[in-house]
């Protein structure tokens, strides 16, 4: 279609501003100097310097980055196991239980996965903390990177891998040398995921945490329910910068990959 | 493949063998113990809550001990079943607004020229990326009263007075169509992407005014992302409950938070268990059909 | 098939081995049983599921020979050239390189490499890696891999382009890379899957010449998969038509054009009249077949097995009828029709004439235009006679 009209033009600025202005305001908000959100009482940097010296908040935001990092690693590398798995081992016995397992967390309910993965570590008797909240994320973005890294090993030309076969690679050199750095985007862009989710999550960390291991959605959501303060928007600001930055620089890279690869 | 010898062979089954084995710990036995858990007494102790399973000698009696009274009073008490029906009101509401918002919006993102398109996803995705929490938290700021939305809307003079949307069904709507409004744009885009434009161009060749070809080709031709959108966000905003939380009220109760205040607030993990079955299979009914509805189509996906 | 293709492959193929007699007489090790087979399949059935791809077929391959599987999408051909790479196991059945046998030895420890069709050249790699990839498997000290990756560019004239991506060489280029690299670990046998797919004709045509001259210098043996039979006819000294899992015939190109032994093969290669009839006599070479729509017909031919009455098959080649308004003299084989369809190709055109009626049966008839005159000897509705010699004609199995 060359044209656009009206109506078209209409419905992105619309959509877009809905998507964006909340964000926009909360951004703006972080920067008054006034604590009333009704009045702006001018340009201040005041809630920044608030929040760093706000230990609870800045503990939590350090453990839910420990945290993110080290399950989004593991849910990436069981994730893309498991998109090999159904990719390149065919019929295996119980496939259809393993795809219905991976792809499960996608659909349920978080509180549910939170729920069943508190009374196993119950069961177990673990205690509960950073190692807990650790599993249950992997095991709930385990399914989301799979899918990332299926969908990169669907369009994946499959003769790449007979070459290098052909060529005197054995099973485990093709895919150190061919296949992982084909499908490295994916990977890359899976673990992003990963780490995301776990940094977003609240609800299966508030069921699997335990005394000494409060992340920082938890700390967010504790501060939001006492109403709000110039002093969150000032810790969203950060975070969504950190985001955008990220998205940025991932989908540059992404661009360049595709540039130089396609 | 088949093609594998010897320890090649070993390895290539292990690439199937971690995730399965992990995903049977943290994924199946978790849920067989939820499933447990919600046939026996409600007890204010911790777990093991009775009764156990002792092999298929005991079947009989295991079966006898089961406890059927959460179910009972999930049954019974009106708190139960009308928040899972006022969840699928408000899934079901959340996923018509985002459908009338993101159709539009999906098919104009696919009309802009291509170089535009890849920017425009992108934009789509970055909320997604930005913490929940966050997202849900902005718009407290603007709903509550004299919030964002109360000052512009009385500066321009449309009221006068708060609109008290906080705490209200319809700020519960506002942020699950915000929250999950991407969910809904993407696969739609993507379907609408793929859209070969000279099938339209085929259609007004053949005398269909533009409306018509919309109506007759272009509709007819994205469902399938009609209906994979609308399940990411149908699926999802059923269970949710930081959304209900933190921008309802007293009277917008849904199942996730009943789960969540059984759990946490009384304790009663047994109960809690139970909601969850029942909320399973509130989730996996239409899912069935939804899967039904797409085999019909000639697995169309 | 055109007729000027069937005929180009025969006197180039001269050029590269003197001429196409002596070719026969100095390179047919499948006609000399003390010849050590490189490849045999002995009796390789291969199934998928219920489709049986490959069924019970032996086949043997001699060294330095230029071999080219033909058959339509689906006949096994690929099936058969996999299971030699190793990327699939036969349900029944061995296959033997230089006498040993390596069913179950896995592709990376088979000394048989492959160009693949879409080339599959790893996108991530220069062009040098791609084709050091093969020879970094073995080990080689990095001196030893520089220099046959130089040797390698320069044997595919890609000297310079090393550093290269992939994506950064056009269509003709890549398939160099392809081959160099299948090349470089000195192969006992190359496979080479459709290489000439994605060409296009101009291309296609010097890079075959290109190929065959490669193998004869290296003195490698070359298996071609293909569905192209221009390509097969051009390039192999010996093909194999495949069809539903089977060879069908084997044979020198010209012996698979000029002599078929089947109705589907006389019908996959090249264009070819089929007119059906019956014995009527058998007198020495010639026999006699009366057909319906042309009437009787005789033909020079092995007629020994042939039995009166038996129902045959008449196969006509259409570049060997001649046409002509007037009735010829002194020809035996002769039939009356009329011009329904004149197709202009450029190098010939081809005729399509009605005979036996307005319900009778199109015969096509290829005419080489030799001039640049734009006559036109023959119109649509001509009436016409057409004719061939008793060589023309084949003898088909029904």
């Amino acid at each position: 279609m060359k044209r656009l009209g009206p109506g078209l033009i209409m419905a992105l600025v619309a959509g877009f501003a809905f998507l964006y202005l909340p964000i926009l305001a909360l951004i703006a908000y972080s920067f008054n100097a006034s604590r009333l959100v009704t009045v702006w009482g001018g340009f201040s940097t005041h809630w920044y310097g608030a929040l760093m010296a706000n230990e609870p908040l800045l503990d939590a935001a350090w453990l839910s980055i420990r945290l993110a990092f080290v399950s989004a690693t593991a849910a990436t590398v069981l994730g893309t196991l498991a998109a090999l798995a159904l990719a390149r081992h065919g019929a295996f016995r119980g496939r259809t239980l393993f795809s219905g397992m991976v792809l499960a967390p996608l659909v349920m309910p978080e509180v549910i996965t939170g729920l069943s993965l508190l009374l196993l570590f119950v069961s177990a008797q673990v205690e509960r903390g950073f190692w807990t909240v650790t599993i249950a994320h992997a095991t709930f973005s385990l399914g989301f990177a799979c899918i990332v890294v299926q969908s990169r090993l669907a369009g994946f030309d499959r003769s790449l891998e007979e070459a290098a076969r052909d060529l005197g690679a054995t099973p485990v050199i093709t895919f150190w040398t061919v296949t992982l750095p084909l499908i490295w985007p994916a990977v890359a862009a899976a673990w992003m995921l990963a780490f995301t989710l776990s940094l977003d999550d609240l609800v299966i960390a508030s069921f699997t945490t335990g005394p000494g291991a409060t992340t920082l959605p938890m700390r967010l959501y504790s501060a939001v329910r006492l109403g709000v303060s110039p002093e969150i928007n000032a810790a969203c600001t950060i975070m969504i910068g950190a985001v955008a930055l990220v998205v940025i620089a991932a989908s540059l890279l992404l661009k360049r990959d595709q540039l130089a690869g396609a | 493949m088949k093609t594998g010898n010897g320890p090649a062979h070993r390895r290539g089954h292990l690439v199937v063998a971690v995730p399965y084995l992990w995903l049977l710990l943290f994924f199946l036995a978790p849920f067989a113990i939820v499933l447990r858990m919600a046939f026996s007494d409600a007890a204010t102790d911790l777990p093991p809550y009775a009764p156990h399973f002792q092999g298929f000698s005991q079947l009989g009696e295991f079966i006898a001990a089961l406890d059927l009274e959460n179910f009972r009073l999930l049954g019974d008490d009106a708190l139960y079943w009308q928040s899972y029906l006022y969840s699928l009101r408000i899934a079901a509401l959340t996923t018509l607004i985002a459908l009338a918002i993101g159709y539009p919006l999906a098919y104009a993102m696919a009309s802009v020229p291509r170089r535009w398109q890849g920017m425009l996803l992108v934009l789509v995705i970055l909320p997604f990326w930005t913490s929940f929490l966050i997202r849900v938290y902005a718009w407290i700021g603007i709903l509550r009263p004299e919030g964002l939305l109360d000052i512009v809307l009385t500066g321009m003079g449309v009221t006068s007075e708060p609109l008290r949307l906080l705490n209200t069904e319809a700020a519960v709507l506002i942020g699950m169509v915000y929250s999950y409004l991407p969910f809904m744009v993407l696969p739609l885009f993507a379907t609408l992407q793929k859209l070969d434009r000279s099938l339209l161009e085929a259609a007004a060749d053949l005398g269909a005014p533009a409306l018509t070809a919309f109506a007759t080709v272009t509709l007819p031709l994205s469902i399938p992302g009609i209906l994979a959108g609308s399940a990411l966000v149908f699926i999802p905003a059923v269970g949710e409950f930081v959304i209900p939380d933190l921008l309802g009220g007293p009277d917008t109760v849904m199942i996730g938070k009943v789960l969540w205040s059984e759990f946490f607030s009384n304790r009663d993990w047994p109960l809690a268990s139970a909601v969850a079955v029942v909320l399973l299979f509130v989730l996996v009914a239409p899912l069935a059909l939804l899967q039904r509805a797409r085999l019909a189509r000639g697995g169309v996906a | 098939m055109n007729p000027r293709d069937a005929g180009a492959g025969a006197p180039l193929r001269g050029k590269r081995k003197a001429s196409p007699g002596s070719v026969r007489r100095a390179f047919q090790p499948w006609n000399d049983p003390a010849a050590e087979p490189l490849v045999v399949f002995r009796n390789v059935t291969k199934r998928f599921d219920t489709v049986t791809a490959v069924d019970n077929l032996s086949l043997a391959l001699y060294p330095r020979e230029f071999f080219a599987l033909l058959g339509a999408s689906g006949c096994g051909k690929t099936t058969l050239m996999r299971m030699l790479a190793g990327f699939e196991q036969p349900d029944a059945g061995e296959i033997l390189l230089d006498g040993v046998d390596i069913t179950a030895v896995p592709p990376h420890r088979r000394p048989i490499n492959m160009m693949f069709q879409s080339y599959a050249l790893f996108p991530h790699l220069s062009v040098g890696d791609n084709i050091a990839y093969g020879l970094r498997r073995e080990g080689l000290p990095r001196e030893r891999i520089a220099r046959r990756v130089a040797e390698m560019l320069a044997l595919v004239k890609l000297d310079g382009l090393e550093k290269r991506r992939p994506d950064q060489l056009s269509g003709g280029q890549r398939q160099r890379v392809a081959l160099a690299r299948s090349l470089a670990k000195r192969p006992k046998l190359l496979l080479l899957d459709e290489p000439m797919a994605a060409l296009d004709r101009k291309l296609r045509e010097s890079t075959q010449f290109e190929l065959m001259d490669l193998q004869s210098e290296l003195g490698l043996t070359f298996m071609v998969v293909t569905h192209d039979q221009d390509e097969a006819m051009t390039m192999a000294d010996r093909m194999a038509v495949m069809n539903h899992g089977r060879l069908v015939q084997i044979g020198p190109p010209d012996e698979i054009y000029e002599a078929p032994t089947s109705r589907y093969v006389a019908e996959f290669v090249g264009d070819i009249n089929i007119l059906e009839g019956r014995v009527a006599s058998v007198a020495g070479e010639i026999v006699r077949v009366e057909t319906a729509m042309a009437g009787a017909v005789e033909l020079d031919e092995e007629a020994a097995s042939l039995a009166i009455g038996e129902a045959i098959f008449v196969g006509l080649r259409p570049e060997k009828i001649t046409l002509s308004h007037d009735e010829p003299a002194q020809v035996v084989n002769k039939v009356a029709g009329e011009i329904w369809d004149i197709g202009y190709l450029g190098d010939f055109t081809m005729v399509q004439v009605m005979v036996g009626g307005d319900d009778g049966q199109l015969l096509k008839v290829a005419l080489a235009n030799r001039t640049r005159r734009i006559e036109r000897p023959f119109a649509w509705e001509d009436r016409v006679w057409l004719s061939w010699d008793v060589e023309a004609g084949l003898v088909l199995p029904p």
